[in-house]
């Protein structure tokens, strides 16, 4: 294992657990990409109109070539759920929109077989001048269906969205959350054979995400082809038989879903905290994984978002993912700049064996300003003398809200008075 | 799908017709009548409104080209043969004028489904349509109570509606093409779809202008088309005489000509853009 700053591929395959392997689908391959790269022109300076071009028809429009994706292959096989991870811009939602025909890749191929439904976004084409009724064989059409299926299959799309006595309303009356049921509804009915997801999990409440996962599970078992684009690793671990890991357009990394995490938290983690005075080289290696965390009010209630001022408290259940001996833990939490506005420290001195739980609770001061919010959790682990592994795991996204004045990154109670120097003499 | 029934194929990227035809003629039915519904069902006078808008331009023109331009004198029947023309028209200026930005107003579904890019122009086009039948229903009844007997000339007026709504899919899909590139087509075509109500025989009769005028309007398309309706519909006793009024068969073909280029143009730059639109807006 080499020391020093990370790298990313060069490094042996994590210590993973072999179940993706045995119930990993082998039937045929259904998607196979071959060699597709993509190449977006982005403009440094924007020619929007036929003036620019006509009072400066000499002047070479200078052009940044991003390549959002470059020479990517792959296959994969019927019945699997497919994860592709990567950060911002990594060019895994270019993938996925060449896969659904909406671009077109500069070079490549990519055959399916089947019939493939796209979901990238919930609500797309939904019309809110159009009762639900009409929205739904409206829907239907657009994802493949004929009129007469998409009105055979109208009762359970209204059904599920558990909307039946608003079936005729307009959209444009109906709350936002079944407005989002909805859309969901309509979108999964198309009884496609392969299904392109990108992050519409992100959406909605925590029941909501429930729902959806329940959907996803159900077309897994029914060997429905899915693929599904997310920064979310523990959905990923939990229930994609493989994983992709996409950086910069290029496959850093695919197969079981364990290794597609870890290698995604080195890149994203770039850089491990050092102790003060320690002097140890860090490595990065795979030490746990999230099993549940949870942001709480003082009352104990389980919240999303917290407001001003209100402590939060944590509550966090990690799995060993190898015996670990006294692990240490660092917290950072971040805002939305990727600022890490203060950290905490804890450790457990205990053995813990492979997938023994660790329960991190606690309360937190709060003085963040409203704004978005991470709790990253660095996992370390003693090698010996001159080695600490160790391991970033995103624990939380947490909206505080308030409406106090977004100055600086936290507030600090100051009192400082103004006064007139010299006793006022003009 | 079993183990034998799998097949791979070339996914299609997108395109005009992206999807295959079946799914987009469905998806053309769908929205258009969904347009054409919501167009007047949220306003109070509902369906009067398809109607009423064009009765009233009509009025507006026939008070000043009676009562200014002393034109009811001149021509026979003029106020019926105005009215037929201003649907007509009506429906070319309203297109035409609806595509323009028709593929940026439905950005979300050109983006994010594998939307045939066709459809959303021809959706326009088609729902104007709906409306001009509509019109046509409320133009024949004024042109039966003045007086006009119906005339077996009258089914020529069918092939020139499809040849109208041939030339204003292709101008549709032309400017709806180069929006996302170019937002000055907006502007531009307002201003170009003004010039061709003027250079086209809607207020008044070909006949009336004089030959020099006559060899820049033969280079509309739409020139000969509302020639040709205007007198089958409200001049039934004229003999086949488009051609003979545009000057002969020479100024026809320069028409004839411009016609199909501007077809093929549309079919030619459509195609080319199709495939990058989501990536332009």
């Amino acid at each position: 294992m080499p020391q020093g700053s990370p790298t990313i591929g060069d490094e042996p395959a994590a210590p993973t657990h072999s179940q993706h392997e045995d119930r990993r689908p082998s039937g045929p391959v259904v998607i196979e990409t071959r060699g597709v790269c993509k190449t977006f022109r982005i403009p440094d300076h924007r020619v929007d109109s036929l003036k620019e071009r006509a009072v400066h028809p000499l002047r070479r429009i200078e052009h940044r070539l991003l390549h959002a994706l470059r020479d990517v292959s792959f296959d994969i096989h019927q019945g699997e759920f497919f994860g592709i991870v990567g950060r911002n811009g990594s060019g895994k939602s270019s993938l996925l929109k060449i896969m659904a025909s909406i671009y077109r890749a500069d070079a490549g191929r990519v055959r399916m077989a089947g019939r493939v439904a796209p979901f990238i976004e919930l609500g797309v084409g939904v019309n809110p001048d159009l009762t639900a009724r009409e929205n739904a064989i409206l829907n239907g059409v657009m994802m493949g269906l004929t009129r007469r299926e998409a009105q055979r299959r109208l009762g359970a799309v209204i059904e599920f969205a558990e909307l039946e006595e608003f079936a005729d309303l307009k959209l444009k009356n109906y709350s936002s959350g079944m407005m989002v049921r909805f859309a969901f509804a309509a979108m999964v009915q198309a009884d496609a054979d392969i299904m392109l997801i990108d992050e519409v999990l992100a959406v909605g409440d925590a029941a909501f995400a429930q729902k959806c996962m329940d959907v996803f599970h159900e077309r897994r078992a029914a060997g429905k082809t899915i693929v599904l684009v997310t920064h979310d690793m523990a959905t990923v671990q939990s229930i994609c038989h493989r994983a992709m890991l996409l950086d910069d357009g290029e496959i850093k990394y695919i197969g079981d879903p364990d290794g597609a995490a870890l290698r995604y938290y080195r890149l994203n983690f770039a850089g491990p905290p050092r102790d003060g005075g320690d002097e140890r080289q860090p490595m990065i290696d795979f030490n746990a994984k999230v099993v549940e965390a949870t942001l709480r009010d003082p009352s104990g209630q389980a919240v999303e978002n917290v407001e001003q001022g209100v402590p939060i408290a944590i509550d966090v259940v990690l799995e060993a993912a190898r015996s670990l001996d006294g692990p240490g833990f660092a917290f950072h939490v971040r805002n939305d700049d990727g600022v890490v506005v203060f950290g905490f420290n804890t450790s457990l001195d205990r053995q813990v064996p492979i997938g023994g739980q660790i329960r991190l609770q606690g309360r937190i001061e709060n003085r963040l300003v409203p704004g978005r919010y991470y709790l990253d959790c660095w996992v370390r682990q003693n090698e010996d003398q001159s080695v600490v592994a160790v391991q970033g795991l995103r624990l939380l996204g947490f909206v505080v809200y308030g409406t106090a004045p977004r100055d600086g990154v936290v507030t600090i109670d100051a009192t400082v008075e103004a006064s007139l120097q010299g006793g006022g003499a003009l | 799908m079993s183990e034998q029934a799998v097949q791979l194929r070339e996914v299609p990227g997108p395109s005009a017709l992206g999807g295959g035809t079946r799914r987009a003629l469905e998806l053309l039915y769908v929205i258009a009548v969904n347009d054409f519904k919501k167009a007047y069902f949220g306003t109070a006078l509902g369906y009067l409104w398809a109607i009423a808008r064009p009765l009233m331009q009509f009025g507006v023109l026939l008070v000043v080209f009676t009562h200014v331009f002393h034109f009811r004198a001149k021509v026979p029947h003029y106020p019926e043969f105005l009215l037929f023309n201003v649907v007509l028209f009506g429906f070319f200026q309203e297109a035409t004028m609806g595509a323009v930005g028709s593929i940026v107003g439905h950005e979300a579904v050109v983006r994010k489904t594998q939307f045939p890019r066709l459809v959303i122009p021809l959706a326009v086009v088609t729902t104007t349509l709906l409306n001009l039948m509509l019109n046509l229903v409320v133009a024949f009844v004024f042109i039966l109570g003045s007086g006009i007997s119906p005339s077996w000339t009258w089914l020529g007026l069918i092939p020139i509606l499809v040849a109208l709504f041939v030339f204003t899919t292709a101008v549709s899909m032309i400017v709806s093409a180069l929006y996302p590139r170019f937002r000055d087509v907006a502007i531009m075509w307002a201003v170009l779809a003004m010039a061709l109500f003027y250079a086209t025989p809607v207020l008044y009769p070909l006949s009336a202008v004089n030959a020099g005028l006559r060899d820049v309007i033969a280079l509309n398309p739409l020139a000969p088309l509302f020639d040709l309706a205007q007198r089958w519909v409200t001049n039934p006793s004229t003999p086949w005489p488009g051609a003979a009024a545009l000057g002969g068969p020479a100024r026809l073909a320069i028409a004839i000509f411009a016609y199909a280029a501007v077809c093929v143009f549309a079919v030619w730059i459509f195609r080319r853009e199709a495939p990058r639109i989501a990536e332009e807006l």
